[in-house]
């Protein structure tokens, strides 16, 4: 069971990986000019509601698991995805508007944000890892 | 290669009709009398037809010029091919017959070019050149030898360190020296630095006369020509000059570039002359940099003609403006400056102990009082002036042209040196709590950069390009201490009276970041040049060589691109995607109950049919009209129709066009139909019962209409768009107008219309918005469509035909300034600047489509715009850093055009010399920019705070880091001692105004303005002018052509500058009020308003009589002139004691206290309070 919920976790969360690196490659692609901004951010929004429910489903099942460490360790992000989202105002595109992405540095802080969010999926990646297969071991 | 035609303006080639002019061939009108229309309604539209889908536009972004993707251009980077091989056709670049229908300039062999005519009658004059008179060969073949001594701060031993590298790259012996290589023309001993030659130069005119047709001191261009009246060029290409005797050829002994080069500096001097705007190299990294000693003794050995085979066959060419090559600069800079982000982000550490630290405190008190304006010359302290020494001369050959104020035009190296050189006027300490008068008696100059004159010479003009610290500094946290904003102002395609204009088969650019040629590149020898952006060497193209100005070869920094800062090209096919598309002008109007009760379609109407031949447009033109109500109805004018057939659209859930062929027309063609059309429009809804709006729908319709070729798109709206998509519910709670505690409702509140904007941004289609309704519209919701497609709204509160009159003078003259006006189509825009500065933040109407580039569907003379910037990589090394914005555009006349803008501006590194260099205006406008988005995002208090913030921490800044005696008092450097006054005129404006009835539109629509008027105008708006004109003189007034214009003194903003004897003109921007005080002197009445007595004065006066009176003839010269200054026209409105504007007369009076805001003495206590904390 417990193996389980970690396997499944895991695949969760090497998506979450996924889609980081695709944040981190589409921004990039605008920051250099690849793309433009309309299509960027339009590629960028379609993932922002998969990314959340993702992270919140990895952080259920922590909890539903009863494990309470991981679970606070997801809980601060998964409560970021909602709050980013549900603070978008309306007159906005999405997360990403092409109009507002060039301003103020939204670009980097975007880019900088999907960085941590990569780094801190590794982490929960091998974390998981590890909890499955202490798990199957026990099993 | 060039043809360059100065044109009274700038929209054609050469002395063509503007493009504003009446269109080419004016159809007769003939107007059939009482024609009937067949509504026809026409329900039967079989839906296949009528769907038949649009043309395939171009698809949305991909295909959208400048993409580097699509096929047109040849001009993709892929073949490296020697494009400037006269020889064969390789790419586009040749010389030869170009690809597009535009008459290229053929291209000739060099040697074999005519000769063109001489001198440029715009170009700035050369001051630098020793003899004013008019003979070039001698100039050229000998500098004489007071010329030779000139200061160019490159050799400026005051800083050793960073000049050294530079000079490497000259292989200069001594430092002073020329460069070996060069084989220079005997010179003189070249003084350092200190310019006597000054003595000998034509007296510096003013700096304005970059942009008037300079007296002819410009003689090392040329031959004599003395200005002459412009002509036509007399070939395809040449940059002729007008009016000009075509000087005796010179043969090009190799000798003669060098001295040619006088232009470049004052006088051909010491500095080697290659090196012009140079900052020093940054070092290593630059190895393309190379210098190529050998190779330029050979080149300067004689052998100009030999150096005319192409050398290198590189010339590849990355996209033009395109997003996906050069990217400019890099990542998105954090913020850099942010009092609109970061308020009281911690008080700023007192410097370290600087250079200014060291040096201003030691000038005693007594001399920071005494120092008068423009007085550059003044005593320096003793230890400064031991530190000087050896410039002691230096600041006194600089005369500062009269009214400049700022720094003087000295150095950078002087600048840098420390505050003796800066003018000691924009630091004088001001105490503001004692100083009552603050304001000058005329309006504020914008300071002028502290450049070398020659530099500064050519720069570009304020108006155009300007930024809020003329000094930019060395690093980010010195930025940061100084806590001013960094970010530049432009008016990019302002109407300008002498354009250069040049015609050109290769327009030089930078191969690494595309940056166009300009004054501040540096030539390192006669066939290289040294980006003054990216620093990477580049050569001159072949075509390059041949100075068409003065008809001699092997002059390239003698071309007009190399002599304005401001320049037009004409582009050739590389620089368009598409073939240029007719001028489209599409009109959507509102035919709701309620429009047709403003009256507004009258106006409309009118408006065009007057002035439908002014349309700018060639044969080309095409227009078409779309009404809506709670319908679409659309105008079928094609050719042999009778009369107009009205087509409705009812299905406006899933709009399409009848019949998307003839609903845009050729306006030569079907000229008849048109004005048949329009002159029964305002009859044909006159009975309508329809109340409801489906905007949205309409909006659709419009887009699918003109997103084959683009255009322009002006929708009439006079109501809250209540039906179909992106209708809108009234957000404004009417009660909370004046005791809200904070603005709700300043962000769209659908994506709709942005999506819509971005659409037609893809398809080059721009929206102009006009607003008229008395109900609140949501304009911030509806002007996203214009913001983020470029266009312009216009806002007429209570717009009515009978209960407005005011407002429908101003509509109507807004109009006939719209349907008249400049316009570039398909238009990009791109800001550059120096590597290590960026830009992070963009104000005004457009699209940013990837870093820095802006889509501009449309473009037009009033647009504004302002970037913020910061400091990414450290600007050591540098003397200057420069900007140049780049448009391109397609002219109402099909013509693809490329206007350049550079401005040049001295790095500094010490805290006084960025305070030195604020340019208060641009800070202000600046800010305010800032404060609109800030209240956007977040809240308007935020923003009301962070722009006292902003007071508070830069005056902070000043009292710690800069002055070190401690006085009591507010104290502020001279050249900010408006600074506070311009804030709380700001909090007073009408967008950030709280505590007084404002109605959410009208706010909404005050930032809408602050963001995209240009600088001047919202400075206007922001702190209007008053004049006191009973009492107007002909002294010191103003003689322009043959008009005297008598010049009042600006008054401060308070009522106690009113006095009833008196009257008094208050200039804001778009509106002017003419107060009348009860008791005003009679004879102004009776002289000016043509009325006996005071009582008499008419409560709708719009204009003043036209009267034979010296009075009234200077009153309505001045108010003449100051609407002169603008593009738009101001009304005028009389305002006696009870007339209705009173209020909004007295609003601006922002020195006051209101029962909500502050007067401006309790604003500098609670500015003194916060600081002394």
């Amino acid at each position: 069971m417990e193996a389980a919920v970690f396997i499944l976790s895991l695949v969760d969360c090497c998506a979450l990986i996924f889609l980081s690196v695709y944040f981190i490659i589409t921004l990039s692609d605008l920051e250099c000019d690849y793309i433009n901004a309309r299509a960027c951010c339009s590629k960028l929004n379609k993932w922002v509601i998969p990314e959340m429910v993702g992270q919140c489903l990895s952080t259920m099942l922590m909890l539903v698991s009863m494990h309470w460490f991981i679970f606070l360790l997801n809980l601060p992000v998964a409560v970021w995805n909602i709050y980013r989202y549900a603070k978008v105002p309306m007159g906005n595109m999405g997360v990403f508007d092409p109009t507002e992405i060039h301003n103020r540095g939204q670009l980097k802080s975007h880019m900088k944000e999907a960085m941590i969010k990569l780094g801190y999926h590794l982490l929960c990646f091998f974390i998981y890892l590890y909890s499955m297969i202490l798990a199957l071991i026990n099993d | 290669m060039s043809t360059a035609g100065f044109n009274s303006q700038n929209g054609t080639g050469q002395g063509q009709a503007y493009a504003n002019g009446p269109s080419q061939n004016p159809v007769a009108l003939q107007q059939l009398p009482g024609v009937s229309y067949g509504m026809t309604h026409q329900p039967n539209y079989s839906p296949m037809q009528a769907k038949a889908p649009a043309p395939p536009g171009p698809g949305l972004y991909p295909s959208g010029p400048y993409q580097p993707v699509p096929p047109v251009s040849s001009y993709q980077p892929v073949p490296p091919v020697s494009s400037y091989q006269p020889v064969p056709p390789v790419s586009s670049y040749q010389p030869g017959p170009p690809l597009t229908s535009y008459p290229a300039s053929p291209g000739q062999p060099l040697l074999t070019r005519p000769p063109m005519g001489g001198l440029p009658s715009h170009t700035p004059p050369q001051s630098a050149s020793p003899s004013p008179g008019p003979r070039l060969p001698p100039a050229q073949a000998t500098p004489p030898p007071p010329s030779v001594s000139s200061s160019s701060y490159y050799q400026n031993p005051q800083q050793p360190q960073p000049m050294a590298p530079s000079w490497q790259y000259n292989t200069a012996p001594p430092p002073m020296g020329p460069p070996a290589s060069m084989s220079t023309p005997p010179r003189g001993p070249v003084a350092n630095h200190v310019n006597p030659a000054v003595s000998s130069t034509a007296p510096p005119p003013p700096s304005s006369a970059v942009y008037t047709s300079a007296p002819p001191a410009h003689v090392s261009h040329s031959a004599t020509q003395p200005p002459g009246p412009r002509m036509p060029p007399t070939s395809a290409h040449g940059y002729t000059q007008p009016g000009t005797v075509p000087p005796p050829m010179n043969p090009m002994a190799p000798h003669t570039y060098q001295p040619s080069r006088a232009p470049y500096g004052p006088p051909p001097t010491g500095p080697p002359p290659t090196m012009k705007a140079t900052p020093p190299p940054t070092g290593p990294p630059m190895g393309n940099a190379t210098p190529p000693p050998p190779k330029a003794v050979a080149q300067c050995g004689g052998v100009v003609n030999s150096t005319l085979s192409p050398t290198e066959p590189d010339c590849q060419e990355g996209d033009i403006e395109c997003p996906g090559t050069v990217a400019g600069n890099g990542p998105q800079a954090p913020n850099s400056y942010n009092h609109v982000d970061n308020k009281m982000a911690g008080l700023p550490q007192p410097g370290p102990p600087g250079r200014h630290l060291g040096h201003y405190p030691s000038l005693p008190p007594g001399y920071q009082n005494t120092s008068t304006p423009h007085n550059t010359t003044s005593p320096m302290h003793p230890a400064m002036q031991a530190a000087t020494q050896p410039y002691t001369q230096a600041p006194q050959p600089y005369q500062q042209p009269p009214g400049g104020p700022g720094p003087a035009q000295l150095s950078p190296s002087l600048a840098a040196m420390s505050l003796q050189s800066s003018t000691p006027e924009a630091l004088r300490v001001v105490n503001l709590l004692q100083e009552r008068n603050l304001l000058p008696p005329r309006p504020i100059p914008a300071p002028t950069p502290c450049l070398p004159q020659d530099l500064q010479k050519i720069n570009c003009n304020p108006e155009v390009f300007r930024s809020t610290l003329t000094s930019i500094p060395q690093t980010q946290s010195l930025l940061n201490k100084a806590k001013m904003p960094l970010g530049l102002l432009l008016h990019p395609f302002k109407d300008l009276s002498q354009l250069p204009v040049v015609t050109s088969s290769t327009i030089v650019r930078c191969r690494s970041c595309r940056t166009y040629i300009n004054p501040f590149v540096s030539f390192l020898d006669q066939r290289r040049w040294k980006c003054n952006l990216c620093y990477r060497v580049n050569d001159v193209p072949e075509e390059f060589m041949y100075n068409p100005v003065s008809r001699s070869y092997g002059e390239p920094h003698k071309r007009p691109e190399v002599q304005n800062a401001t320049i037009e090209f004409i582009a050739p096919s590389e620089y368009m995607l598409r073939p240029p598309q007719p001028a489209v002008y599409l009109f959507v109007l509102d035919v709701s109950h309620n429009a047709v009760e403003t009256g507004y379609l009258n106006v409309f109407c009118q408006s065009l049919l007057d002035n439908i031949n002014a349309l700018p447009g060639d044969s080309r033109t095409k227009v078409g009209f779309i009404t809506f109500d709670s319908t679409i109805h659309f105008y079928n004018l094609q050719e042999g129709l009778s009369q107009p057939q009205m087509l409705i659209v009812s299905d406006i859930e899933d709009i399409f066009l009848p019949t998307p062929d003839s609903l845009l027309v050729n306006l030569n063609e079907c000229k008849e139909l048109v004005q048949d059309l329009l002159k029964s429009l305002p009859t044909l809804f006159e009975k309508t019962m329809e109340t409801q709006s489906a905007l949205g729908s309409a909006l659709q319709a419009a887009f699918k209409l003109l997103s084959p070729t683009g255009g322009r798109m002006s929708v009439f709206q006079t109501q809250l768009p209540n039906l179909g998509v992106g209708a809108l519910q009234s957000r404004e709670d009417p009660n909370q107008r004046a005791s809200a505690k904070d603005i709700q409702h300043l962000s769209p509140a659908t994506d709709f219309y942005k999506k819509l904007a971005l659409d037609c941004s893809g398809q080059q289609v721009a929206v102009d918005l006009f607003l008229l309704s008395s109900q609140y519209c949501d304009l911030a919701s509806l002007g996203c469509i214009s913001r983020y497609s470029a266009g312009s709204v216009y806002y007429y509160p209570s717009y009515h035909h009978q209960h407005n009159p005011a407002q429908v003078e101003c509509f109507q003259k807004d109009l006939k300034r719209y349907i008249t006006r400049k316009i570039g189509f398909e238009a990009v825009m791109r800001i550059r600047c120096t590597k290590g500065l960026s830009i992070h933040t963009f104000h005004g109407n457009f699209f940013v489509r990837s870093t820095d580039l802006l889509s501009l569907p449309n473009v037009n003379p009033d647009a504004g715009f302002a970037v913020q910037m910061s400091i990414e990589e450290n600007l050591d090394d540098m003397q200057v850093v420069s900007f140049q914005a780049a448009l391109l555009y397609t002219s109402s006349k099909g013509e693809r055009r490329i206007r350049v803008h550079t401005l040049c501006l001295p790095v500094v590194n010490s805290l006084s010399d960025i305070f030195a260099g604020a340019d208060v205006q641009a800070i202000s406008g600046l800010l305010a920019c800032m404060a609109v988005d800030r209240s956007v995002t977040a809240s308007l208090s935020d923003a009301r705070d962070a722009m006292t913030n902003a007071a508070i921490d830069s005056l902070t800044s000043y009292r710690q880091s800069v002055l070190t005696i401690q006085q009591p008092g507010l104290l502020a450097p001279a050249c900010l001692r408006l600074f506070p006054l311009f804030i709380l005129a700001l909090l007073k404006q009408k967008s950030f105004r709280t505590g007084t009835s404002t109605r959410l539109d009208d706010r909404v629509f005050a930032m809408c303005q602050l963001k995209y008027q240009p600088l001047a105008y919202a400075m206007l708006m922001i702190h209007p002018s008053l004049y006191r004109i009973d009492d107007l003189t002909d002294e010191g007034a103003l003689n322009i052509s043959e008009r005297t214009i008598p010049q009042p003194i600006l008054l401060q903003l308070s009522v106690e500058k009113l006095s009833r004897e008196a009257a008094f003109l208050m200039d804001a921007g778009t509106v002017m009020y003419l107060w009348i005080g009860r008791n005003c002197n009679p004879n102004f009445l009776s002289q000016v308003l043509g009325v006996p007595s005071y009582a008499s004065v008419p409560d709708n006066l719009f204009m003043l009589p036209e009267l034979d009176t010296a009075e009234s003839q200077r009153t309505r010269a001045f108010i003449g002139w100051l609407r002169d200054q603008r593009p738009f026209f101001p009304s005028l409105r009389v305002i006696r004691d009870e007339s209705q504007w009173k209020a909004s007369f007295m609003q601006n009076m922002i020195e006051d206290r209101t029962e909500s805001a502050l007067s401006y003495y309790e604003f500098l206590l609670h500015l003194q309070q916060q600081i002394s904390k």
